[in-house]
């Protein structure tokens, strides 16, 4: 009783099989695109694919990729339960960063171990809030949470924009960013840490942060499907009277589960700037907000299925600066229609494949597409 | 006792020859055959689960058979889609109705048919067909209304009009009668007298013994998913029916002693619900209920019935009166929701299975601990202790024969006599000192209603108070030490199981407050 979905597949057609389908279409549709512009479509996904997994510089940077989408797919996937579809991603990632970054900012000296269990609680705490309030107004006010969260994605990044230019701007420069944090509370390179443990390992900014989200990828399976608020949780996601008549009250419910969607998409700001960046900048989700909702997709909103499909999508990341740098003809722009073709075939198109599948695999050959009734 | 197709018909409006159906390891129907004559109303029983829907769905084109055929007044068909079965002249007439509630009776009517991108002229010509149909069939229908604004027997007379506008010689009812008042049941069946008079054919599923007696011409029973006996209507009686049904001798009484009521241990005063809208839901409720007594609560479903269970469950605010829960006072501000009932002793079986009880998409097990899932005993430390609530659950399972007896089945999976048996059980199993149940047999099959009534009764045995919400009469006759009835969100009248007869109880559902017994109307629900 996995989640999976409703007709008998085996486990590894719907886990496995499935997905190649859909990436492997995506990229003979990405092939067509790369041909129509003159390129040569197997030697452009050839680098892709070197980039992403072919160096070890390439794999420190798939990882330090996905390890942001975990972040923001886990956020996607802890509402998505709760029966709420949360689009804000990218504005909660946006103000968590803020919150890392004004507690790193007001630690100078600290050590980085000292730091970073704050620097988690702020870019929870500030993520947290800026989901709660959309989960808030849907709870009570019926505002619905698809249209308040993107909102809150354009409020969010005014609002750093402003706060940027104007109040935590570094004196005496023009480019909108705060001073550097202190170089004791950098969060360790997974370059460095591995090399203290005698492995080499080309630089890359992969960092701690990798150890956090498959942390949080544990805490979020243990608390969805092992403990009561988790069981509340998706009582109200799959049925709201249901939870009512349980005694649950779901207004409550919907808040709190905004304000952990937030909280964890709030700790993308660990990874960019407590263990990157290590300052204040603009733009720094970079549009892993919003990725984070077809990673969680193709995951099926579960931990297990989002850290593979986290990976993949961070080799497509990394994999398309790759092929930027070697092909001048092909643009930025190209390989974020790459992307999208990806996202539309492995997320949004995901079950397109599933009826044919169900009729060759199903042990009868029958297809049940509506209840069967009493 | 199975009659051979009777030789005197003519011709079969509709014939379907050894159907067989199977969904996975479902063998739904086995090498079904029946025949319907036109002119006749047919009736089609059987325990949930015996293929009836099946058949039904392949018969309007939702399934296709995985061997067998039909045939149309004599010619053999191919049925793919409903609007297959629509050509054919075959309609259906569905338990939940097809309408578009913010659409005009005559624009429902229209939809799909609208022959063109204007609505205008072809809105004209479809008022003049359907004046015509009204007039032939005695179908008064407000053409103009919003379907929303419509009261359920009307609607459902619109999805009839709308059958037979697309040219209907068959017409499928399923379950036809759960939602409607014994008034518009009475209605209904001189609609269907009519079609049989002007040569249609009506083929009619149903729960209600009673109702087949009164208007089928033969009835056909299932059971798993094959046709075990066929009768013609006024040969047999419910007795016979009801053994076929479930293939044993059945009762369809309750045994059961004198109530011995004890103090009053459920309570209301005076209690009001206004609901969004500003309507008065629930208007003055008063009533007691005391330990060893089951009162039950009569009335056609959507009379405020629900919102008292739900009130007085702690699902939902009241406006003023009190509540009084085993002495303790209850008013509009105290804080009083599902999980503060059940911690008091109250326990709720809602009426709407499906919308409350169980959720669907989860595993038996987790369906099994809804409400319950706070309780210390099911945890261990911050974890749900998934090992106990699965034990838990099969013996749940045992006690009260929920079949299959799987924990980790999809609750949807299981019939909805089974969930409700699961849900009974999860409710039952604390010793509730006060149990609200609401439509306990609703959709359950024969042999389980007598087992789940069984539960009830000795529940009330054991020194516990129920207060009993159902639409069907039977039920609360059957049931119930004293009887209140409501109308329009009232309580108009209270009478002791001694008092009550069905005519009685029938009169004041209508809404005419207490009518001496010797008034009664003259035929009831007819019979």
């Amino acid at each position: 009783m996995s989640a999976g979905g409703s007709d008998n597949l085996p486990w590894w057609v719907t886990g496995l099989l499935l997905p190649a389908i859909n990436v492997g279409l995506a990229l003979a549709v990405s092939a067509l695109v790369i041909l129509a512009i003159g390129e040569d479509p197997v030697g452009a996904l050839g680098t892709m694919l070197r980039g992403a997994v072919g160096t070890g510089e390439g794999i420190g940077y798939t990882l330090y990729y996905a390890t942001s989408l975990i972040f923001t797919a886990l956020a996607v996937a802890i509402a998505f339960h709760g029966g709420l579809f949360n689009i804000g991603g990218e504005g909660q990632a946006y103000i968590g960063g803020l919150g890392v970054g004004l507690v790193c900012l007001a630690l100078p000296g600290w050590p980085w171990w000292a730091a970073l269990p704050l620097s988690v609680l702020g870019g929870a705490a500030f993520g947290a809030l800026w989901a709660a309030i959309p989960g808030w107004l849907q709870a009570y006010r019926g505002s619905h949470i698809v249209i308040t969260t993107i909102m809150f994605n354009f409020i969010a990044s005014s609002l750093m924009v402003y706060l940027m230019v104007n109040v935590l701007i570094k004196p005496g420069q023009m480019s909108p960013e705060s001073e550097a944090f202190s170089a004791s509370m950098f969060l360790p390179m997974m370059a460095d840490m591995m090399g203290a443990i005698g492995v080499e390992m080309d630089s890359s900014p992969l960092n701690f942060s990798l150890f956090l989200a498959l942390l949080a990828c544990v805490a979020v399976w243990a608390f969805i499907w092992h403990t009561r608020w988790g069981f509340a949780l998706r009582a109200t996601g799959a049925n709201e009277n249901a939870a009512l008549y349980a005694g649950i009250d779901p207004k409550r419910v919907i808040v709190v589960t905004m304000a952990l969607s937030g909280a964890l998409a709030g700790l993308l700001g660990v990874n960019e700037l407590h263990g990157v960046q290590h300052r204040l900048m603009l733009n720094f989700p970079a549009g892993l907000g919003f990725t984070g909702i077809a990673v969680a997709l193709m995951g099926r909103n579960h931990p297990a299925g989002i850290i593979p499909a986290a990976l993949l999508f961070g080799a497509l990341y990394q994999g398309g600066t790759e092929l930027v740098f070697d092909y001048p003809t092909i643009s930025r722009e190209l390989v974020v229609v790459i992307q999208g073709v990806v996202i539309l075939f492995a997320g949004a198109l995901e079950h397109m494949f599933r009826p044919a599948l169900v009729r060759l695999f199903s042990r009868r050959p029958v297809a049940v597409s509506k209840p069967a009734g009493a | 006792m199975s009659a051979a197709p009777s030789p005197v018909s003519p011709a079969w409006a509709v014939e379907l020859v050894g159907i067989d159906k199977r969904f996975g390891p479902v063998h739904a129907n086995r090498d079904v055959t029946l025949r319907f004559s036109p002119s006749s109303i047919h009736g089609l029983v059987g325990e949930n689960g015996a293929g009836k829907s099946t058949l039904m769905s392949i018969l309007y084109g939702f399934y296709e058979a995985d061997a067998g055929e039909i045939l149309v007044r004599g010619k053999q068909v191919d049925i793919r889609t409903p609007q297959d079965a629509i050509r054919l002249g075959i309609g259906m007439v569905h338990q939940h109705f097809m309408l578009v509630e913010t659409f005009t009776v005559l624009e429902n009517l229209l939809l799909g048919h609208e022959g063109g991108p204007v609505l205008g002229p072809a809105m004209e010509r479809a008022r003049a067909q359907v004046r015509e149909l009204e007039r032939q069939f005695g179908l008064e229908v407000p053409l103009d209304a919003l379907v929303s604004d419509l009261p359920v027997g009307v609607q459902q007379r619109v999805e009839i009009l709308k059958a037979l506008y697309r040219g209907a010689e068959v017409l499928i009812l399923d379950e036809p009668t759960a939602v409607l008042s014994p008034p518009e049941v009475e209605q209904l069946f001189r609609i269907l007298e009519r079609l049989r008079q002007q040569g249609r054919t009506v083929l009619l599923i149903t729960h209600k013994l009673k109702e087949i007696m009164a208007i089928t011409d033969r009835v056909s029973v299932l059971r798993r998913g094959q046709v075990v006996a066929e009768f013609i209507t006024a040969d047999t009686d419910r007795q016979a029916l009801a053994d076929a049904m479930v293939g044993r001798k059945t009762s369809l009484s309750v045994d059961r002693a004198p109530a011995r009521p004890g103090e009053v241990l459920l309570s209301a005063r005076n209690v009001n619900v206004i609901d969004g809208r500003g309507v008065t839901t629930l208007k003055d409720a008063c009533l007691n209920v005391r330990a060893g007594e089951i009162v039950g609560v009569a009335g056609v479903a959507g009379n405020g019935q629900s919102e008292l269970l739900e009130v007085l469950s702690g699902m939902c605010r009241f406006d003023s009166g009190m509540i009084t829960v085993k002495g303790q006072d209850i008013n509009p501000s105290t804080k009083y929701d599902a999980a503060d009932a059940r911690r008091r002793g109250l326990a709720h079986v809602p009426e709407d299975r499906l919308k409350l009880a169980v959720i669907k998409e989860f595993p038996a097990h987790e369906s099994a601990i809804l409400g319950y899932h706070q309780d210390k005993s099911l945890s261990k430390g911050w974890r749900l202790n998934w090992k106990r609530v699965v034990a838990k659950t099969v013996s749940l399972m045992e006690q009260f024969d929920v079949r299959p007896p799987n924990p980790h089945l999809r609750t949807a999976l299981f019939s909805g006599g089974n969930q409700q048996k699961l849900v009974m059980a999860r409710e039952m199993e604390r010793e509730p000192d006060i149990l609200l149940v609401g439509q306990p047999t609703r959709g359950v099959d024969i042999g389980a209603i007598a087992f789940i009534h069984r539960q009830l009764v000795s529940l009330r045995d054991r020194g516990k108070a129920i207060l009993l919400v159902s639409a069907e009469l039977d039920e609360i006759l059957a049931l119930s030490d004293r009887i209140l009835v409501m109308c329009d969100g009232e309580i108009v009248g209270e009478l002791s199981a001694a008092d009550a007869t069905e005519s009685r109880i029938g009169t004041m559902m209508a809404g005419i407050k207490d009518a001496p017994a010797t008034q009664a109307v003259a035929e009831g629900v007819s019979a």
